[in-house]
């Protein structure tokens, strides 16, 4: 760079002038690589473009090269703090394509792990929300909450993240016989904890002040930017799609759907803080009427067979061969399968040509849409708010940026 | 649950007529293929009139049918939220011209799914007012979702960026 460029810049005066700032990629309050390309007017925001795209690995490229099977793993790794949510919302969309109906244990099982992590979702996010604005011992009760759950979920499906939980037709394992009362201990246990969150923020003067007002969007504005999820919620409008559009047998459930009135940060932490406990709630009504039988069915098609058959007969063996090396023939079409994620309506859009691979699998990633309205939330705030309002978004970057 | 998806169809055709060029379900989901040409005003139909009052846009993408005539299909997902319906919208989008028209102007939410899907498989969305990459960087070469885009192809390194010199879009 020639000197008197330096020299010009050094000239200009950024309390006079518009200020250009980045922010990012990699900064400590932006948990994700993300960056916001700011223009400041002293501390206020005027306009934020923010780019994303940093962790994308290609997701729907790499589904489109391996079978149905082979992409579940990859689901793992969309919204990686509630994984199983995207396993069953991938695998909804795949049964739905076959026309198979998964038996009522398997429904049930389903749902309380989803509602499982959608209560990791929402503990991740208020956690590490109200460590950026200080308040480090309510991010140390949420972990502690969330870690919880995470031993629960290690127990029944082996992994803590990376669990592939569902495979066409079914689970992979049946709960363990102590699943149940793990779950309602640790709820008893969860519950003591948000108690003690609830007192520690909710009606804290400097988390109120910070939160109250910021990064408001109004319900017009809301749906016509496609948010989703906590976020549209918190702008009063009560689309949750497990009341809308029940899959996996939710319509049986007794929840409320919380809305918040202003839009802003607080509502959007509100929101979720009473979505937890309807969560609770659900797996309390799923826990009880948790039927017996099987987890899977024992479709041919595709469903692999049990080992002794794969190891003893030379059908059972070819079965076998055929399923993994070619692939479950999932029957030609396309299906839009939406389930509620942690951060909004999680959709999987997905195309088959007969074949034994996804044609193309598309998802509808509820923070891609957040993130996309979040330029709009920050126009007008100062630059402490953005941390906030960045949080509130929850974006997680595998599913962002897919 | 709104109306179904046959229903919805039936309502559809009843609005449009000519102008939808073919309307199926398949698996409970309502879709139909309307001209590139009449897209804007059909799109805004949707949005506008009450028995349809598809006020909230979930997805922009495309589907890649490499060998067919015409290659691409654009897939637009509605969803209202005042009648709990939704609907799938195609178009259908020849090799040698990928384009159709922007939603932005009629959904806010179009924005980022319509640079994604410019990003991924080169159709021109006209009328966007900010077309540009958006996972990838914006040296990156081709269209990776193409389905003549190989999956292990590597991209050459790029130089090193001054941001103040590129300055920076905001």
């Amino acid at each position: 760079m020639a000197a008197d460029d330096l020299a010009l810049r050094a000239e200009v005066d950024p309390i006079e002038e518009i200020m250009e700032l980045q922010m990012g990629p990699s900064h400590p309050a932006t948990h994700g690589t993300i960056k916001f390309n700011l223009k400041l007017d002293g501390e206020t925001v005027i306009n934020c473009d923010v780019e994303v795209g940093y962790l994308h690995r290609g997701f729907e490229k790499m589904c489109e090269n391996g079978t149905w099977t082979q992409a579940i793993p990859y689901t793992d790794r969309l919204n990686y703090v509630s994984p199983l949510i995207n396993n069953v919302g991938f695998i909804l969309a795949v049964e739905r394509l076959c026309g198979v109906e998964v038996p009522p244990r398997c429904q049930v099982i389903r749902v309380i792990m989803s509602e499982v992590s959608r209560i990791c979702d929402h503990l991740t996010c208020l956690g590490m929300a109200s460590q950026e604005l200080g308040a480090q011992t309510v991010a140390f009760f949420m972990i502690e909450g969330r870690e919880l759950l995470w031993d629960i979920i290690e127990a029944v499906t082996g992994a803590r993240v990376t669990i592939s939980y569902t495979r066409i037709g079914g689970v992979t394992h049946d709960l363990t016989p102590d699943t149940p009362n793990r779950i309602r201990s640790a709820l008893t246990h969860l519950r003591a904890l948000l108690d003690d969150c609830d007192k520690l923020l909710t009606r804290n003067r400097i988390f109120y002040d910070r939160m109250v007002g910021i990064g408001a969007m109004s319900a017009a504005d809301a749906i016509d930017h496609g948010l989703t999820g906590p976020l549209l919620r918190a702008s009063g409008v009560p689309y949750d799609v497990r009341k809308a559009q029940p899959y996996s047998g939710y319509e049986r459930f007794d929840f409320e759907v919380p809305v918040g009135a202003q839009g802003d940060n607080y509502d959007r932490f509100l929101v979720r803080m009473n979505e937890m406990e309807q969560s609770m709630r659900i797996i309390e009504q799923a826990l009880r009427e948790l039927p017996d039988g099987p987890v899977s069915i024992a479709d041919p098609r595709f469903v692999l067979p049990e080992k002794h058959e794969v190891y003893n007969s030379i059908e059972g063996l070819m079965h076998h061969f055929k399923l993994i090396m070619e692939g479950a023939k999932v029957p030609p079409g396309e299906v839009y399968q939406a389930v509620e994620g942690g951060n909004g309506e999680l959709g999987f859009y997905v195309v088959s040509d007969g074949s034994g691979r996804p044609y193309r699998c598309r998802v509808r990633a509820p923070c891609f849409f957040g993130m996309a309205a979040l330029g709009e939330m920050m126009r007008g705030i100062m630059v402490a708010d953005i941390v906030p309002t960045f949080g509130m978004i929850n974006m997680i970057g595998g599913e962002c940026d897919r | 649950m709104g109306l179904s998806a046959d229903e919805l169809l039936a309502k559809c055709r009843e609005a449009f007529g000519e102008r939808i060029l073919d309307a199926h379900q398949h698996c409970e989901d309502a879709t139909v293929v309307i001209p590139r040409d009449a897209a804007l005003e059909i799109f805004q139909a949707l949005r506008d009139r009450p028995e349809f009052g598809f006020n909230m846009l979930v997805d922009v993408t495309a589907v890649d049918y490499l060998g067919q005539k015409p290659r691409f299909e654009v897939v637009t997902h509605l969803h209202s939220l005042s009648n709990n319906h939704r609907l799938r919208v195609k178009i259908r989008v020849p090799e040698d011209e990928p384009w159709v028209h922007s939603l932005v102007p009629i959904w806010k939410g179009a924005n980022w799914v319509e640079r994604e899907c410019w990003d991924m498989f080169g159709i021109r969305f006209v009328g966007h007012p900010d077309l540009r990459r958006i996972l990838m960087y914006e040296e990156f070469v081709g269209h990776p979702l193409r389905k003549d885009y190989p999956v292990e192809k590597r991209q050459p390194l790029t130089e090193e960026r001054d941001p103040i010199e590129v300055g920076w879009k905001v």
